[in-house]
């Protein structure tokens, strides 16, 4: 499909349709790609795509969106929920896009390689069912079904839900139960579920990562950046924001978050961060009707919206520690 | 744990958010008829429930609060019209979400109160106050992200 995308590419270069390309490039290993721009076919050599390429490009879009000229840009399936919701928050000129749809057959996860016990990896080949990692210790063959990224285990499905043009097949990755986590926190004792919290929380090291790679974290002025934020006034003589950063955050994007799992994809520390986000989708698609951010670009999210019936918060304890 | 100096009981921190147009004068209300609701709650004037950031309530259970009740006009009687819908959603959500990070749901509480509701407000003050001396102590919110590993 590689090949496929990077001949597509160099057409649209040529033909004028676009004045650069935006996806990503060979990083310094084979499991590290990283986001890029390319402004001519020669760039186009060090193009790549593959199981690794997991970065969501939509976000970049913004700014894309402010430069001359149309930008070739390639999503994955369920980056396009994301390209929609910043379309409905008018972050992104969609003329300023030439969207290539992606095939997708799952992304996966370094981590989960190297926690196989995988050290001193020096190459990785092969795909896309199987792939060969070689370490300087000898090669293994893995199963790239083991190794996929969280999300994809409960990937939305492969349906592009805007593009210009659809290259590649898709393979149908999900197996899991979207809401399961949730589910098991919800079932916990007021005890454990702090208990639990505290300790992925405690791991946090506020490399602002989950923030910076969100797509629905777009504010040009971030409160985490503000020295008048709304309710600490900090400049720094309160930890209020350290502390309750998740959940602030988490609160920001509730309803506007399309679950495209980079926050959890890129947190150096692990931290399942989709639980916080999974949590609000749980609850507004039981208590307002089921609603999935970035569907299409003309909905409006659930938290700037109301009907005179909607529930009241006594809902909460009605329902139970639920 | 807060206590009382002199009986060494636990005395819950209650923080209540009242809307200027209704509740805060529905507190009036109950005030000047002589009603009485436990000193334990502390009431924070607000020009809508609206305005009540979600933030505020994070920040009230941070430094220590063991309930937080918002109290706000009627659906449909909005001074704004339409505040307290937007509210009704957000703090539905929020409530949900600290009860999943364990602060139980029975320590935050959305109750509408008029401007004519004295009694109304006295009760709810004092149901709500009874409710977390039942609860006892509040995890400490602030300690979130302070486990020692
Ligand atoms: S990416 Fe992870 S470690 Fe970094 S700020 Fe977010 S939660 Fe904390
Ligand atoms: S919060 Fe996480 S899953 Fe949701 S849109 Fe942002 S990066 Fe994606
Ligand atoms: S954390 Fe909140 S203020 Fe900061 S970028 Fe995300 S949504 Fe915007």
């Amino acid at each position: 499909m590689q090949e496929q995308l990077i001949n597509r590419a160099k057409e649209l270069l040529a033909d004028g349709t676009v004045v650069r390309v935006l996806g990503w490039r060979r990083g310094d290993m084979d499991y590290n790609p990283e986001v890029a721009y390319f402004n001519s076919a020669d760039e186009l050599s060090d193009f790549v795509y593959n199981g690794f390429c997991g970065a969501n490009l939509s976000k970049y879009m913004i700014e894309a969106s402010k430069l001359e000229g149309k930008t070739l840009v390639f999503l994955k399936p369920c980056d396009t929920y994301s390209f929609n919701q910043l379309l409905t928050e008018h972050r992104v000129d969609r003329d300023k896009a030439y969207i290539i749809g992606v095939g997708c057959r799952g992304k996966l996860d370094i981590e989960k390689i190297k926690a196989k016990g995988i050290t001193g990896i020096t190459a990785i080949t092969g795909g896309p069912d199987q792939i060969k990692v070689s370490t300087i210790y000898g090669d293994h063959d893995i199963d790239c079904k083991d190794v996929r990224l969280e999300r994809c285990h409960v990937c939305k499905g492969k349906e592009h839900r805007v593009f210009d043009e659809v290259i590649g097949e898709s393979v149908d990755t999900r197996d899991a139960d979207r809401m399961a986590g949730v589910e098991a926190i919800e079932a916990m004792s007021p005890a454990e579920k702090f208990a639990f919290f505290q300790a992925e929380l405690s791991k946090c090291i506020r490399c602002n990562a989950c923030r910076n790679v969100c797509p629905a974290c777009s504010c040009r002025k971030c409160v985490f950046d503000s020295t008048k934020f709304d309710s600490a006034q900090k400049a720094n003589t309160t930890s209020f924001e350290e502390k309750m950063f998740h959940i602030i955050r988490a609160f920001h994007v509730a309803g506007r978050c399309t679950d495209c799992g980079e926050c959890s994809r890129v947190c150096p520390q692990g931290i399942p961060l989709h639980l916080f986000n999974r949590k609000f989708i749980k609850d507004i698609n039981e208590l307002y009707g089921d609603y999935q951010a970035g569907e299409s670009a003309d909905q409006r999210a659930p938290l700037v919206n109301y009907t005179f019936e909607d529930a009241e918060p006594g809902i909460v304890s009605e329902r139970g520690s639920k | 744990m807060p206590v009382n100096e002199k009986t060494g009981e636990f005395t819950p921190k209650i923080v209540a958010f009242c809307c200027n147009w209704c509740s805060y004068a529905g507190a009036d209300l109950a005030g000047s008829s002589r009603l009485a609701y436990p000193a334990e709650v502390k009431i924070i004037r607000v020009p809508c429930s609206c305005r009540v950031n979600p933030m505020f309530i994070l920040r009230a259970f941070e430094k220590g609060a063991d309930g937080v009740i918002i109290c706000g006009c009627h659906p449909g009687d909005c001074h704004y019209s339409t505040g307290n819908y937007y509210a009704r959603r957000r703090m539905t959500l929020l409530f949900s979400m600290l009860d999943y990070l364990g602060v139980e749901s029975g320590r935050t509480r959305v109750e509408w109160v008029s401007a004519a509701e004295g009694v109304k407000f006295s009760t709810t003050m004092n149901e709500f106050a009874a409710k977390i001396h039942e609860l006892g102590p509040n995890v400490r919110l602030e300690d979130l992200r302070c486990k020692n590993n």
